[in-house]
């Protein structure tokens, strides 16, 4: 018969094949899915993949890569240190969308005044409104010990609400003809977020998700902090004999996921969306989740992940464009790719043994 | 604004309809929490259901066999969330993200093109004199028979788990699953027919909405709904009856702020949206301190090393 044994130590091999094997697994079976869609699994699957890198009109396509890679990245890598120590932060989309109108909403207050510190402003309120939303869910937990995973996801319907409203009241152009929608900071030099070198898509956003990614390798491996955030998810009892304090923690986690969150919000706002609308916000807040798993929690891991995550959004709207593929399709091959990846985790910690179990 | 459009009976009459998919969605969880497992995937779920029982129904013409398929549709889901969770031992709270966001996916790939077609009507029941009195026969004895079947099933979950046999194993395997297993309990086996169950009436609910709420299909039509009987799970205290008063409780904020903003009153749309998640949030805050009656094995992973 087959059985698990739990490994004394979580295998380092598996722990890094798993996230091949998963993207292999999903390969396949999101080629089924095609197929059964009627569509050519290797056809679609080349040009997910293929394509956006290598195809003919790569030129194109590489520097999306960055553009929708760089929120994706800068989420996660906020999103992975709470995980890390079993603070669930699901609400990244309502972070975001805030931090995009704290963001814009500071930009087009100087409109149109042109200054070079406006932009740097609007990175800040940003960051400070993403932050402000995470705080919400952090101090009830901290305080109350509410549930921080219903409350941060209440908050996303909320600050979608609060998009519409803004899109459709203050923040809407007052020569916008009456459609909804801000004014287009994309032409509004001081508040632009412009591809630093053109042509790259390497725009303020990608350089902030770099940074993040630096930021999180150093705090987890060189730090006190991040000692005990990792400390904290492994060994709960341990960590609170270490003195860790977790309202602290929560405080933190939380509070940077969603400055991250909402920086993220405001380079996107700022830069490749341009203005703020009701539909602005895309999704990248859930995406991240599967990111940052993916990534294994790890920023490098994320890094890729990010990257390969942005391939998919990319080659699906080709094979969109070009197949016929629907766009639901590319978000159930998403979703399939988490769960072999949490799946096949259990390699990680367990080993697989045939035979009968020893008499205890 | 004009508040004296609001006709107090049809209020009352709504909000029963509004609760019921949050009733069936929320007493479903509350079965899987006792058994100690945490399924985020309710939303997930919840979208599935709609959409399987939106298209069986449109296809076969018959409402009553959508919500069967719905049923059918979510279990098939929480099958997913089962293999995650209790064969390869997965973190709860991840696989139930995983669960919703591939749900999600998954049901806008199946409404493709099912957008804009109406439903076949489930009629609603008429007993003979009471469906006639003034106003109590237009509140109680109206309705159809999903919403009847969503408070019987409170009475039966509240039945079983007090007064039975099963009702016990089901809350010694969600208080702590060592003893319960060395007692002899099949642990895994009770935990995948309780998450099944709960799959089943999540997607019973999902349907309730596109079937008789909207009755339509959009994307994403299930807003958040599944999140908000999760938070009612807690609100109830893991009591089925408390989830019940919940239930209707959310169903009148709904059926309320649709009305003021039907009447046109002064406070944006927006704002009136906002209302339902808002009032979750406060509940959630005021009902947290009390920790006492959540089982004691919730979202632990059960693995029987001997």
């Amino acid at each position: 018969m087959i059985r698990l044994e739990k490994r004394p130590q979580p295998s380092r091999a598996w722990s890094l094949a798993t996230p091949l094997v998963a993207v292999l697994a999903t390969m396949l079976f999101g080629g089924v899915l095609f197929a059964v869609l009627g569509k050519d699994p290797v056809e679609a699957i080349r040009t997910i993949f293929w394509e956006p890198l290598f195809g003919e009109f790569a030129f194109y396509y590489r520097p999306q890569l960055l553009v929708k890679g760089a929120p994706l990245v800068l989420i996660a890598i906020g999103l992975s240190l709470g995980f890390r120590a079993g603070i669930w932060n699901i609400g990244a989309e309502g972070q975001y969308i805030i931090g995009a109108l704290t963001g814009a909403g500071v930009g087009l207050a100087f409109y149109p005044m042109e200054a070079f510190y406006i932009f740097p402003l609007m990175v800040l309120a940003g960051a400070l409104g993403g932050w402000a939303w995470a705080m919400i869910p952090a101090i009830l937990k901290t305080r109350f010990g509410t549930n921080e995973i219903l409350v941060s996801l209440m908050l996303v319907y909320v600050a979608e609400q609060l998009l519409a409203s803004m899109s459709l009241g203050l923040l809407k152009n007052p020569e916008g003809f009456g459609f909804p929608g801000s004014r287009n900071l994309q032409q509004y030099d001081s508040a632009h977020n412009a591809e630093l070198i053109a042509g790259t898509g390497m725009h303020w956003g990608v350089v902030a998700a770099l940074i993040a990614v630096i930021f999180a390798y150093v705090l987890l491996n060189r730090h006190m902090l991040g000692f005990q955030i990792r400390l904290t998810g492994e060994a709960p009892r341990a960590a609170k004999f270490a003195g860790v304090n977790p309202p602290r923690l929560i405080l933190f986690c939380l509070g940077i996921s969603g400055a991250l969150a909402g920086l993220a919000g405001l380079f996107e706002v700022a830069g490749p969306a341009g203005q703020v609308s009701i539909d602005f916000n895309v999704g990248y807040g859930f995406t991240a989740i599967i990111v940052a798993f993916l990534g294994r929690l790890h920023p490098v891991g994320i890094l890729l992940a990010g990257g390969l995550m942005a391939l998919t959004y990319i080659g699906g709207d080709i094979a969109q464009g070009n197949l016929g593929l629907p766009a639901a399709a590319i978000q159930v091959f998403q979703g399939m790719l988490l769960f072999f990846l949490l799946a096949l985790d259990l390699l990680t910690n367990y080993r697989i043994a045939i035979g009968k179990p020893e008499a205890a | 604004m004009d508040l004296s459009a609001i006709n107090p009976v049809l209020l009352v009459a709504s909000l029963m309809v509004a609760a019921t998919p949050i009733l069936l969605a929320a007493i479903g969880e509350l079965v899987v929490e006792k058994a100690g497992v945490l399924n985020l995937g309710v939303e997930g779920m919840m979208i599935v259901g709609a959409i399987a029982g939106f298209a069986t129904a449109v296809e076969t013409g018959s409402p009553l066999f959508g919500f069967l398929i719905s049923a059918f549709a979510g279990a098939a889901l929480s099958l997913l969330f089962v293999i995650m969770t209790q064969v390869a031992l997965a973190n709860q709270v991840a696989s139930g993200l995983a669960l919703t966001l591939f749900g999600l996916g998954l049901s806008a790939l199946m409404g493709q093109s099912y957008v804009g077609i109406k439903p076949p009507q489930l009629g609603q029941i008429h007993l003979p004199v009471l469906s006639d009195l003034p106003v109590v026969g237009q509140i109680l004895f109206s309705h159809d028979i999903i919403l009847y079947f969503g408070i019987a099933l409170t009475a039966a979950v509240w039945a079983v788990l007090k007064y039975t046999r099963v009702g016990l194993i089901l809350r010694a395997v969600g208080e702590n699953h060592d003893a319960a297993h060395a007692l002899g309990y099949k642990v895994v086996r009770i935990r995948i027919l309780a998450i099944l169950f709960g799959g089943a009436c999540a997607g019973l609910g999902g349907a309730y909405i596109s079937l008789i709420r909207v009755p339509q299909w959009t994307e994403g039509m299930t807003a958040g709904v599944g999140w908000i009987a999760l938070a009612l799970v807690v609100f109830a205290s893991w009591k089925p009856w408390r989830a019940l008063l919940g239930a209707y409780l959310f169903g009148g904020v709904t059926v309320v702020q649709l009305n003021l903003q039907a009447a046109g009153v002064a406070i944006p749309v927006e704002y009136l949206a906002m209302s339902p998640y808002l009032i979750t949030i406060l509940v959630l805050v005021m009902l947290s301190a009390d920790k006492s009656s959540a089982p004691a094995a919730l979202g632990r992973i059960f693995h029987a090393s001997r």
